[in-house]
C-alpha cells in the first residue's frame, strides 16, 4: 500500500534542502582549474561597432583570454536561433535576423554583449574589461513600439523593423457580425514589459575536457536537452553525444530559463578554446535586469460586439508585440499561438479576427513569462467583457455566465484554432461569487465610502492552454521541436525506484508530486521512490519545463513508464504463482491470482526480475521501462478569480481586500503544492497589474528600472490571505486526468485586479497601477462627482 | 569592487589620521549604501575605514532635555530604546520603518545623514526635531547639517559623532514609501517644541527642507484643520518614474496630516 498517494498535501521533500540552504545551484558549483568570465554589455542602445581593441585587456594581469564577435566568426559560431518559424499573414516565413552570441557588428540593446573576458579571477575579469577599448558610432535608439516601424531599422534583413504581420480568424465574418450588433464595446490596453525576477540569477559552466573531447555544461534552464538541441545542432555545430548538459537546483525560471542565452554558449565554447578550463559566469542582479528575456509587452486595440440580448457576436483584436532587439527562443510563438487562440475565453464568441504584428526594438528579447500570450489574451477578454457589462448596465457576473460554453457543448471548436475537451465553468463562478459574497459588496462599498474610500470588485474568468501539443500540430504551426515528454521508470534490485524524467523542476516540486504518482500507481511506498531529472547524462531525452506541462505531458509519460512495469510484472508473478498471466490482478502494489489467495508484493517481483533464478522463459531480465507521450491536445485548466480593491483617494494606494480563486485543474494530484502554485501565479499577476513596470528611456534605450531601488517587485504586504478552491473536471486525453496549475494566476490575476480597480474608480487607466495614476483617476472621479 | 585598504581604528583620533592620511578614504559605517556602490564599481577608495570599533561612537543616553543617539547606532537599537520610545516616540517609530529588518541592525543614524540621500527618513527627524549634529570637529544645527543632493555641510573627514534630539512637545512622522525601494517618496516629520513648531519633508525634494507655511499654520492652531487648505508648491520638487513632482506635492500635505495625527 503506498503511504502517500495522489491527493494526499505532502509537503514538498525538496524544501529541507532548500530551506537549510543545502540546495546545488549552478553557481554553488566549482570546478577544477575554474575560470572566470565577464562580459562587456553595450552601453548605449544602438550603435554601430567600429573597433573594440582588447588589447590592453589580454595583458591585463590574470587574464587567460578575451575574445569578440570576430573570433567567433572566425570559429563558425553561428546564431541562437528562434525555434517557433511564424508564417505572415501573406505567407512569408517572419524577419529572422541573427542573434549571435558575441555581436559583430552592432549593439542592438543596452547590454548586448561585446566581448568576453576569461581571467583567473572575476575581480581580475572585470579589471581587464574596464580596459578594452570600443570606438562605435551611437544610432538613434528604437523604443516605443509603437514608433517602431517609422524608426531607424535595427536589422539588415527586417524593414520598418517588422518581424511579421499575423492574422487569425475570419475577418470579413466578424465585420459581418459587429454590423449586426446591438452595442461594441472598444478597449486600448498596454499589457505592460516585466522583468522575470527569478530568485536564481543566470549561471553557466561550460567545461571542455581535452582527453575526451567531451563537454560538460552546467546551465540554470528549465529544459536542459533542449538547450543541448541548440548548442549542438544550430550554435555550435557538436555532436550531441559528446555534450552533456546538467541543470542542477534551479531557482525559479517563470519561463526566462527556457531559451538559449548567449552566456552559456560563450562560456562551452570558450572552454575549448582556452585548452579546456572550466569557464564560470554567474549573473549578478543588473546584468539578469539587462540580459534575461523580459516578457508581455503588447500594445493592443479590441472590440466585442454584443446583440440586445448581451450575447458576444464577435471580437475584434489588434496587437503590436515587442520581439526586443533579438528573438529569443520562442519570442514569436508567444503573442502569436499562445495568445490569438485563446481569446475565445469561456465563451461562445462565434467569430475572432486577430491581427498581431511584432516588431524589433533596441531592448532586451521579449519571450514567454509565466503564463506567456495566455495573460494577454485573457487580459483582453476580461477586460473588454467587464468594460461591456458596465457599459450595457449588465452584471459582469450574469454576462459571462450568458456567454459560458455549456457543458454538453464539449468538445467545444473554437472559431481560433483550439479545440477545449472539457470544461464546467458555472461551478467555478458560482462558487467565487459565494465565497466573496458577492451579494453583499454593495454594503462593504457603502462602508468604505463612510470612510471616504472608494471600493470595487472584478472578475477573470480566465482559460489556459496547457501542455502544448501534439507534436504534430504545433510542427504544422511552426514550431521547431517536438512538445512530447519522456519518462524511465526502473525498479532497483531492493525495491525502491528511480524515476528519469524529463521535465525539469525549478520550483513546481515534481520530486513530491511525481513520486506521489509512482507511489499510487506501483503501490509501494512514498521514500521509496526517488525522481532524477536536470541531466543529460542520467535522463531520456525530454523537453523540459514550461507552459504548466510538466504533469500533464511529463507525468502522462511516467504512468505510461508504470503501466509497462506492471505489465511485465504480472508475467514474472504469473511464473512464481505458477498461473496464467491472464488470471493475474494487480492492486495497492500486491499480484494475486484471481480466485485464490495467492499474492505476491511489487518488491517482490522486482528482486525476482534481477536475481532470476526461477524466472519465466522468453522474458528479459530487470524491470526499467522508458516511456514517452505525446498528448492528443492541449489542457485547458479554467477559472474564476475575484478581486475586492479598497482605494485611498488621498494617496491613490490600492489595498487588496480580499481575494477568491476557484480553478478547474482537473484531478489533483498534491493539494498543498497546486494551492502554492495558485498563490504564487496570483502574486506575480498583482505584481504586473499594480506595480511592476520595465521603463526604458523613451530617447537613449537606457534601463531606467535596472534594479530593486526602481523595479517594484510585489511583497507579502501587497497581499490578503487568498482564499483558493477547486472544482473538477477531468482532463479526457490525458491518463492522470490532469490540467496543469503553474500559470493559472498569474493569467487570471491582471484582469480581476484591473477590473476591480477600474470599478472603483469608475475610469480606465492602464497597468501597473502605480499610486499616483490611481490617484490622479480618484481626483478625476471625485471632482465630476462633485460638479 | 575594486581594491582597498582596510581599517578598523578604535578612536576617533585614530579615524581621522587614517583618513587624512589617505589618498582617498572614505569612512564606512553601516554600509548600506557604501557597499553596494563598492560592489558596483562606482567608487574607488583608496581607503576604507571601518568605524565599528570606536566605542565613543554607539548607544543612546539622555543629556537634559535631550536624547543623545550615538552616529553609529544602528536603526533597530534607536527602534528598541526606551529612552527613544518614552522621550520620542516619532522617532522611535521612525526608525522601526526604515528599510527592513537587515538594513535596521546595520544601517546607522550617522551613515545615513552623512551620506545625505535626498530619500532617506532620518533628515526629516533632524531637521523637523531640531537635532544638533556633534563631530570630531564641531557642532552644526540640524537647519544647517543638509546643503543639497547627497551634500551636507561635512568637511573633509569630518565625522559624524552624535545627534542630539531636544525632546518635543509632541511628534509624529508619516511617510509615503516608494513602492519599489520603500525609501520615502514624501516622508514628514511634524514636531511642536517650546520654540515652535516644525514641519520637515524628505524625499520630496533634492535635501530635506521645511514646509514653512504649514509651520506657521500650525503654530497658531495645532490641528488638521489649520493645514487642510494648504498645498505645497510643486516647484523645485523631484520628478521620477515614479512620482511626478505634482503627486510629490500633494502627498506633502497628506502625510503632513497623517504625522499631525500620529503626534496627536
Amino acid at each position: 500500500m503506498p503511504d502517500s498517494g495522489v491527493g494526499d498535501r505532502l509537503a514538498r521533500r525538496e524544501d529541507k534542502r532548500f530551506l537549510t540552504g543545502k540546495g546545488r545551484y549552478t553557481d554553488d558549483i566549482n570546478r577544477h582549474g575554474q575560470a572566470y568570465a565577464y562580459f562587456l554589455r553595450s552601453p548605449v542602445a544602438h550603435a554601430r561597432l567600429k573597433s573594440v581593441d582588447t588589447a590592453a585587456a589580454e595583458s591585463a594581469p590574470g587574464v587567460i583570454a578575451v575574445f569578440t564577435g570576430k573570433d567567433m566568426e572566425a570559429d563558425g559560431v553561428g546564431s541562437l536561433p528562434c525555434g517557433w518559424v511564424v508564417t505572415d499573414r501573406h505567407g512569408n516565413p517572419h524577419k529572422a535576423p541573427p542573434h549571435f552570441p558575441l555581436v559583430r557588428d552592432k549593439a542592438r540593446y543596452v547590454g548586448d554583449h561585446v566581448a568576453m573576458v576569461i581571467a583567473e579571477s572575476l575581480g581580475q575579469a572585470k579589471d581587464a574589461a574596464d580596459l578594452i577599448e570600443l570606438d562605435f558610432e551611437e544610432l538613434p535608439a528604437v523604443v516605443d513600439i509603437m514608433k517602431a516601424r517609422g524608426s531607424g531599422q535595427i536589422h539588415d534583413d527586417a524593414p520598418e523593423n517588422l518581424c511579421y504581420d499575423w492574422e487569425l480568424g475570419d475577418s470579413a465574418a466578424v465585420d459581418e457580425a459587429f454590423a449586426k450588433a446591438a452595442h461594441v464595446t472598444k478597449l486600448d490596453l498596454v499589457n505592460n514589459r516585466l522583468v522575470p525576477n527569478a530568485m536564481e540569477p543566470r549561471a553557466a559552466i561550460g567545461e571542455w575536457d581535452p582527453g575526451t573531447e567531451e563537454y560538460t555544461v552546467y546551465s540554470t534552464s528549465q529544459n536542459p536537452h533542449l538547450l543541448r538541441l541548440i548548442l549542438c545542432a544550430f550554435v555550435l555545430n557538436l555532436p550531441e553525444s559528446k555534450v552533456r548538459v546538467i541543470a542542477p537546483d534551479v531557482g525559479g525560471g517563470f519561463g526566462s530559463k527556457i531559451f538559449a542565452y548567449a552566456e552559456e554558449t560563450a562560456c562551452t565554447w570558450a572552454s575549448k578554446k582556452i585548452g579546456g578550463r572550466p569557464v564560470k559566469w554567474t549573473a549578478d542582479r543588473g546584468e539578469a535586469f539587462l540580459s534575461d528575456a523580459h516578457g508581455r509587452d503588447h500594445v493592443t486595440h479590441c472590440e466585442l460586439a454584443l446583440d440586445a440580448d448581451g450575447r458576444f457576436l464577435g471580437m475584434k483584436v489588434d496587437t503590436t508585440a515587442n520581439m526586443g532587439a533579438y528573438l529569443s527562443s520562442f519570442a514569436t510563438s508567444v503573442p502569436t499561438y499562445l495568445y490569438a487562440t485563446l481569446l475565445a475565453g469561456q465563451y461562445t464568441t462565434p467569430v475572432i479576427y486577430a491581427n498581431v504584428k511584432a516588431v524589433f526594438t533596441n531592448t532586451a528579447p521579449v519571450d514567454a513569462y509565466r503564463g506567456a500570450g495566455r495573460p494577454e489574451a485573457t487580459y483582453v477578454v476580461e477586460r473588454l467583457v467587464e468594460v461591456e457589462a458596465r457599459e450595457t448596465g449588465k452584471d459582469p457576473a450574469e454576462l459571462r455566465r450568458l456567454n459560458f460554453i455549456k457543458p454538453d457543448q464539449f468538445p467545444y471548436q473554437t472559431p481560433v484554432a483550439l479545440q477545449y475537451d472539457i470544461g464546467d465553468y458555472e461551478p467555478s463562478l458560482d462558487k467565487a461569487l459565494e465565497m466573496i459574497d458577492y451579494k453583499g459588496f454593495g454594503q462593504r462599498k457603502a462602508e468604505s465610502e463612510a470612510k471616504g474610500k472608494l471600493r470595487g470588485i472584478g472578475l477573470s474568468a480566465y482559460i489556459e492552454a496547457c501542455g502544448i501539443a501534439p507534436s504534430a500540430v504545433v510542427g504544422s504551426l511552426g514550431a521547431g521541436v517536438g512538445l512530447w515528454e519522456s519518462a524511465t521508470v526502473r525498479f532497483n534490485a531492493t525495491g525502491t525506484v528511480s524515476v528519469m524524467t524529463g521535465s525539469h523542476s525549478h520550483g513546481q516540486g515534481h520530486e513530491t508530486t511525481f513520486a506521489q504518482v509512482v507511489a499510487e500507481k506501483l503501490g509501494i511506498p512514498y521514500d521509496n521512490v526517488e525522481i532524477v531529472h536536470g541531466d543529460t547524462g542520467r535522463i531520456p531525452m525530454g523537453m523540459g519545463t514550461y507552459g504548466s506541462r510538466s504533469l500533464a505531458v511529463g507525468g502522462s509519460a511516467i504512468v505510461k513508464a508504470c503501466d509497462k512495469i506492471i505489465e511485465k510484472s504480472k508475467k514474472i508473478a504469473a511464473h512464481l504463482m505458477e498461473a496464467s498471466e491472464a488470471d493475474i490482478e494487480f492492486k495497492d502494489g500486491q499480484f494475486t491470482v484471481a480466485g485464490t489467495d495467492k499474492s505476491k508484493a511489487m518488491a517482490e517481483i522486482a528482486f525476482t526480475a534481477y536475481v532470476p533464478h526461477n524466472y519465466p522463459e522468453g522474458v528479459e531480465p530487470g524491470l526499467d521501462e522508458t516511456a514517452f507521450y505525446d498528448p492528443l491536445n492541449f489542457t485547458y485548466p479554467a477559472g474564476v478569480h475575484v478581486a475586492e480593491v479598497e482605494i485611498d483617494p488621498d494617496t491613490g494606494i490600492t489595498t487588496i481586500a480580499d481575494w477568491v480563486a476557484v480553478d478547474d485543474f482537473g484531478n489533483v494530484i498534491n493539494p498543498l503544492i497546486v494551492e502554492g502554485q495558485v498563490h504564487g501565479g496570483i502574486a506575480q499577476g498583482v505584481g504586473q497589474a499594480l506595480i511592476e513596470n520595465t521603463v526604458y528611456d523613451r530617447e537613449t534605450g537606457q534601463l531606467l528600472t535596472g534594479s530593486y531601488m526602481d523595479y517594484a517587485m510585489p511583497r507579502a504586504d501587497n497581499f490578503p490571505s487568498f482564499r483558493v478552491e477547486t472544482t473538477v473536471s477531468a482532463c479526457t486525453h490525458n491518463p492522470l486526468g490532469v490540467k496543469g496549475c503553474g500559470e493559472a494566476g498569474a493569467i487570471a490575476a491582471p484582469a480581476a485586479l484591473m477590473n476591480a480597480i477600474t470599478d472603483a474608480l469608475g475610469v480606465e487607466i492602464d497597468m501597473p497601477a502605480t499610486p499616483e495614476k490611481v490617484w490622479r483617476a480618484a481626483q478625476s472621479r471625485l471632482q465630476q462627482a462633485a460638479e | 569592487m575594486y581594491d582597498f585598504n582596510y581599517h578598523r581604528p578604535s578612536s576617533l583620533e585614530e579615524a581621522a589620521k587614517i583618513l587624512a592620511g589617505a589618498e582617498e578614504g572614505i569612512p564606512l559605517a553601516g554600509g548600506h549604501t557604501l557597499l553596494p556602490t563598492l560592489k558596483q564599481r562606482l567608487a574607488q577608495p583608496s581607503d576604507v575605514v571601518d568605524l565599528s570599533g570606536i566605542a565613543e561612537l554607539k548607544g543612546i543616553s539622555e543629556a537634559g532635555n535631550a536624547v543623545v543617539v550615538g552616529a553609529m547606532t544602528p536603526h533597530a537599537e534607536v527602534n528598541r530604546s526606551q529612552v527613544v520610545r518614552s522621550r520620542i516616540p516619532a522617532l522611535a517609530h521612525m526608525a522601526s520603518d526604515i528599510g527592513d529588518s537587515q538594513v535596521r541592525h546595520r544601517g546607522t543614524i550617522g551613515g545615513s545623514i552623512a551620506n545625505a540621500d535626498p530619500s532617506a527618513d532620518y533628515p526629516a527627524a533632524v531637521v523637523g526635531l531640531a537635532a544638533t549634529v556633534k563631530t570630531n570637529k564641531r557642532e552644526i544645527a540640524g537647519d544647517d547639517f543638509f546643503t543639497g543632493l547627497f551634500e551636507t555641510a561635512l568637511e573633509e573627514h569630518e565625522l559624524v559623532v552624535s545627534v542630539s534630539f531636544p525632546v518635543p512637545e509632541k511628534a509624529g512622522y508619516a511617510k509615503f514609501a516608494n513602492p519599489a525601494s520603500r525609501y520615502p517618496m514624501v516622508g514628514v516629520m511634524v514636531a511642536k517644541a517650546a520654540d515652535g513648531v516644525r514641519v520637515a519633508v524628505t524625499g520630496a525634494g533634492p535635501s530635506v527642507f521645511r514646509w514653512t507655511e504649514a509651520e506657521q499654520a500650525l503654530a497658531s492652531n495645532w490641528s488638521a484643520d489649520a493645514i487642510a487648505g494648504l498645498s505645497h508648491s510643486p516647484d523645485g520638487l523631484n520628478s521620477d518614474i515614479h512620482a511626478s513632482a505634482e503627486y510629490r506635492a500633494h502627498l506633502i500635505g497628506v502625510m503632513a496630516k497623517r504625522a499631525l495625527a500620529a503626534a496627536g
